[in-house]
């Protein structure tokens, strides 16, 4: 039951090799988060599946087609993307900016089909509307606060009308409250109009209690994938993250809670520290250095390499 | 199970704010398209004003009724009048018809290079093209002797060579890494190769310059500053053909132009094809750019100034503003060059590239200055 696969998908940004021979399902009409540490591939399968970043081996397929053999403009009718950090141009404004994402469904003459009446209108109207942005629709994007921003390009992405919409890290830069909003917006979407979406996110807790499916992932690999409550574990959080933590049900949700632990709230046996705390010295060295391989370049790689092996 | 009461709540909810936005009427009925699209009336209306007082004002005034008569006559090939018929003809028309043609090249070569590199500086006066022209022509001047079309055509060359090889030395590198995380990253590159190489070119003109003759130093130089002085209707005719194909061109990339605003990975999303689009709207740019230096020299800044002007007036980046603006500073220049200049300097006519260069510095330094408030 999944319209968007990866099948023996391998990406790298010049010659560094991020993910390699990934292999996943993305379930349809759920909500899927993709979980990890810095650097662990996530976003670059993102990327992968939106068609930003072309795989160097295996495809990615939609209905069983690979998306590079689709028309860009006929896949964007049925993908959408919200990427990490889409640029606002000055002075532009929340309707004009949500009106954008009617591109893929416009001819060549657009103006022909205009009026108040016209799908695209209406998609537009339906978009702010949903995103509780129709208030804002005639201010400057550059105006408005981070959470109202974000709000308006999901609506964005929401005119678009796509059955599919993944994005790269919703809820950064946004405070808790904001954080919760545009989730509950995502899944409202979700539930509403049966839309698959894709999220990489980096709140375990916020995933455990969105998604439907979890895909966890740790050095350009797929670790664990399923319900949120079979994949977060105490386990995996050590695997993944490095880090000691307990995993207690959400007193809201019920979902799993991961309560990390640090070197200064370590509860008592003192070997279970000292272990923890070398695997951990390691793992932060090996993610500090693939951050900064994520950042930079092709020349990063190098740097990387060394660090990985002591991690392994 | 609670989930179940948790959606039926939610959607009671979303029900009531929709149907409470409805009531306060905020769907906003007026389009904020309909000012700016009178602005841009405004400048066209600007625009042909300037064609008009350019072809029956000046130092030989022409009334509306001979306007008229010349111009059927010239096409039916009826009766001229003595004099007036070749100065219309001759002069002030293909003048006035060449300004318009050169500052609506220059105008949305410059707004698409700053629109696409999202960097205001990154105009094709200023990211070396223009120098790449004002070298090769000044090279086929002072060493080979070429003149008229020989000039324009070394011009066309350069530009496109210097065009060529800024692109490939940013392209160098990680284009496709930085694309991703930091979409500026290419566009900056291009603009700092393009101003290592205006710079390098500007050494070359110099030096030729110092090496010339004192006759050819001066022919080279009246090319360099740019103005309307060569047009005549053959020159017309080769521009005329290029915008033909450069302006459907632009016409075509500019809704996919707006969508790269957003940024690279959102418009791959809306499904723009990146690199393609990129790549057509650098060669329109660069082409429209090197066809009107061909035809009157670097006419200086008004690639630059076109697109922030229309900006600021209609208060959005538009390309037929950008284009409209061109015409007109081109149009308003070489008036003031041609007509007024010679009253207050005894007679001397200026290029038109002088009275545009003149505006352009203390412009680049109001937008240097306001630009960085805006940031802080």
């Amino acid at each position: 039951m999944a319209r968007l696969s990866a099948r023996d998908l391998t990406l790298q940004y010049e010659q560094r090799r991020v993910i390699e021979g990934l292999r996943t399902e993305i379930p349809e009409g759920k909500v899927t988060m993709i979980v990890g540490a810095n650097g662990c591939g996530k976003s670059t399968l993102l990327r992968g599946l939106s068609r930003l970043l072309k795989p160097s081996g295996g495809a990615v397929t939609l209905d069983g087609k690979d998306i590079r053999s689709r028309p860009a403009k006929e896949l964007a009718r049925t993908l959408g993307l919200l990427p990490q950090h889409p640029v606002a141009p000055d002075g532009i404004t929340v309707r004009d900016l949500v009106g954008r994402g009617r591109y893929p469904h416009q001819g060549f003459f657009r103006n022909w089909s205009h009026g108040d009446s016209s799908p695209h209108d209406l998609a537009v109207r339906h978009a702010l509307e949903v995103t509780a942005t129709t208030e804002l629709a005639g201010r400057n994007v550059d105006e408005l606060s981070g959470g109202q921003r974000q709000r308006v390009w999901i609506a964005m992405a929401l005119a678009q009308e796509t059955e599919l919409l993944l994005l790269d890290e919703p809820t950064t830069y946004l405070d808790l409250a904001h954080q919760v909003e545009v989730l509950d917006l995502v899944t409202d979407l979700n539930r509403r109009r049966g839309t698959t979406v894709v999220i990489v996110l980096h709140d375990l807790n916020l995933a455990a209690r969105y998604a439907d499916h979890v895909i966890a992932m740790k050095d350009g690999a797929i670790v664990a994938e399923g319900s949120g409550s079979e994949v977060i574990t105490e386990e995996l959080v050590r695997t993944v993250f490095g880090l000691e933590s307990r995993v207690v049900p959400d007193p809201v949700s019920g979902t799993p809670l991961v309560v990390p632990i640090g070197r200064h709230h370590y509860p008592h046996a003192h070997a279970a520290h000292d272990r923890a705390a070398q695997d951990r010295a390691a793992q932060d060295h090996a993610h500090a250095a693939q951050d900064h391989a994520a950042q930079t370049h092709a020349h990063a790689a190098h740097t990387a390499e060394p660090a990985l092996e002591i991690a392994s | 199970m609670s989930r179940v009461v948790e959606r039926a709540t939610l959607e009671r909810e979303l029900a009531a704010d929709a149907l409470k936005t409805a009531e306060k009427g905020h769907y906003l009925p007026v389009r904020a398209g309909k000012r700016k699209l009178n602005r841009t009336w405004l400048l066209a209306a600007a625009v042909v004003l300037l064609l008009v007082a350019g072809i029956l004002l000046g130092s030989y005034t022409v009334t509306v009724p001979d306007f008229v008569t010349i111009v059927t006559a010239h096409l039916t090939g009826g009766e001229k009048i003595p004099g007036a018929s070749f100065i219309v003809m001759e002069a002030k028309l293909p003048r006035v018809i060449m300004g318009l043609m050169i500052g609506v090249a220059f105008g949305l070569s410059g707004a698409l290079f700053q629109t696409m590199l999202r960097n205001p500086l990154a105009s094709p006066d200023v990211i070396g093209i223009s120098n790449g022209a004002s070298a090769s022509a000044v090279l086929a001047i002072v060493v080979f002797g070429a003149s008229g079309a020989a000039v324009s055509a070394a011009a066309l060359f350069g530009a496109l060579a210097v065009a060529l090889l800024i692109y490939l030395i940013s392209r160098g590198g990680s284009l496709r890494g930085a694309s991703g995380r930091n979409g500026n990253a290419a566009g900056n590159r291009l603009v700092l190769a393009g101003v290592g190489f205006a710079a390098a070119l500007g050494a070359l003109v110099s030096f030729l310059m110092t090496r010339a003759d004192i006759r050819t130093a001066a022919e080279a130089l009246i090319w360099l500053n740019g103005s309307l002085n060569p047009a005549t209707w053959e020159r017309i005719g080769v521009l005329l053909l290029a915008l033909c194909v450069l302006l459907p061109l632009t016409a075509v990339l500019a809704k996919p132009l707006r969508m790269l605003e957003l940024g690279d990975d959102t418009a791959a999303g809306l499904g723009i094809r990146v690199g393609a689009v990129r790549l057509g709207l650098v060669l329109a740019a660069v082409a429209l750019a090197a066809v009107a230096t061909a035809a009157a020299g670097p006419v200086s800044f008004v690639a630059f100034l076109a697109g922030p002007i229309a900006r600021r007036f209609t208060g959005k980046p538009s390309l037929p503003a950008s284009a409209l603006t061109g015409a007109a500073i081109v149009l308003a220049a070489d008036y003031f060059a041609y007509n007024v200049a010679p009253m207050l300097l005894d007679g001397t006519v200026l290029p038109a590239g002088v009275v545009t260069g003149a505006l352009g510095s203390p412009f680049l330094l109001w937008l240097l200055a306001t630009s960085n408030r805006k940031d802080s």
